[in-house]
């Protein structure tokens, strides 16, 4: 398998998340479209890693770093959402729209 | 040859969870489907020969993330009652975009030259990792620890119900 295959399957991957985060209106499912994102993000650096430099572990590490930054964004992102969910009885992203101006 | 095989079935479990991921009308068949999809980037991963990062995706997004998400889900939606409607009026333009997009990415990446290296990876990778995370990336090491500190202590302060 060459790095093209990696790299066309990560574009893809991304480009569906984008389109989630576009047009999704539940925040839940927002923050779904962010994973993947962050997925395609992953297998790009670890796909770099393995076929231009894989005697050191540096896209890999970066991988790593990235998941644990994703689990942090999720945990802060989810309680905002429950806080939202409490305080307006809906986690509509069109609805809840208190700081546009 | 198999190695093919496999990737390419991976990735058309990817692709195809992943689009259910982002138009499944039921809330939460869409996190089942971001399980599913999470499990087969783990095994894209082993393909890569990059065995701890798989365990660490299958622990850290599987394990902990996407049941965070159905814990949310149960806690903010009504699953039995009426399906919400669940996208916006931008599905085309989002199309539209996504697509410019999926083809910008795979051209400029077609057209760039990588220096490839036909070094085989080693096949042990979990202890070389380990001694990186603690040598010479000790620093980012310990940063992301205060940030997973900073992002719990965020979480309960935020979702704990105010008085008691």
């Amino acid at each position: 398998m060459e790095l093209m295959h990696y790299l066309t399957l990560s574009a893809i991957l991304f480009s569906i998340g984008f389109f989630g985060i576009l047009t999704r209106r539940n925040a839940i499912a927002i923050l779904m479209s962010l994973e993947l994102m962050f997925n395609a993000v992953n297998i790009n650096l670890v796909a770099f890693n393995r076929f231009i430099n894989p005697g050191e572990y540096v896209g890999q590490i970066f991988a790593i770093f990235v998941v644990v930054v994703a689990a942090a964004e999720a945990t802060v992102g989810l309680a905002i959402i429950i806080l939202i969910y409490r305080n307006w009885r809906s986690i509509d992203a069109d609805r809840v729209n208190l700081l546009k101006w | 040859m198999i190695e093919q095989i496999v990737f390419y079935l991976f990735a058309f479990v990817i692709v195809a969870s992943a689009l259910a991921v982002v138009t499944m009308r039921n809330i939460f068949h869409c996190a089942l489907f971001l399980i599913l999809c999470l499990f087969t980037v783990a095994g894209i991963y082993v393909l890569l020969s990059a065995e701890f990062l798989a365990v660490v995706q299958v622990l850290l997004y599987v394990g902990a993330v996407a049941i965070l998400m159905i814990f949310a889900i149960m806690l903010t939606s009504k699953l039995a009652g009426r399906e919400i409607q669940m996208s916006n009026e931008q599905t085309f333009i989002g199309t539209f975009l996504s697509l410019i997009m999926v083809f910008g990415l795979v051209v400029s990446f077609s057209r760039t030259i990588f220096r490839l290296s036909d070094e085989v990876p080693p096949s042990e990778s979990t202890l070389a990792i380990g001694r990186l995370l603690m040598t010479d990336y000790v620093l980012p090491f310990e940063m992301i620890s205060v940030l997973l500190l900073a992002a719990l202590i965020g979480a309960i302060v935020l979702a704990r119900r105010e008085g008691n």
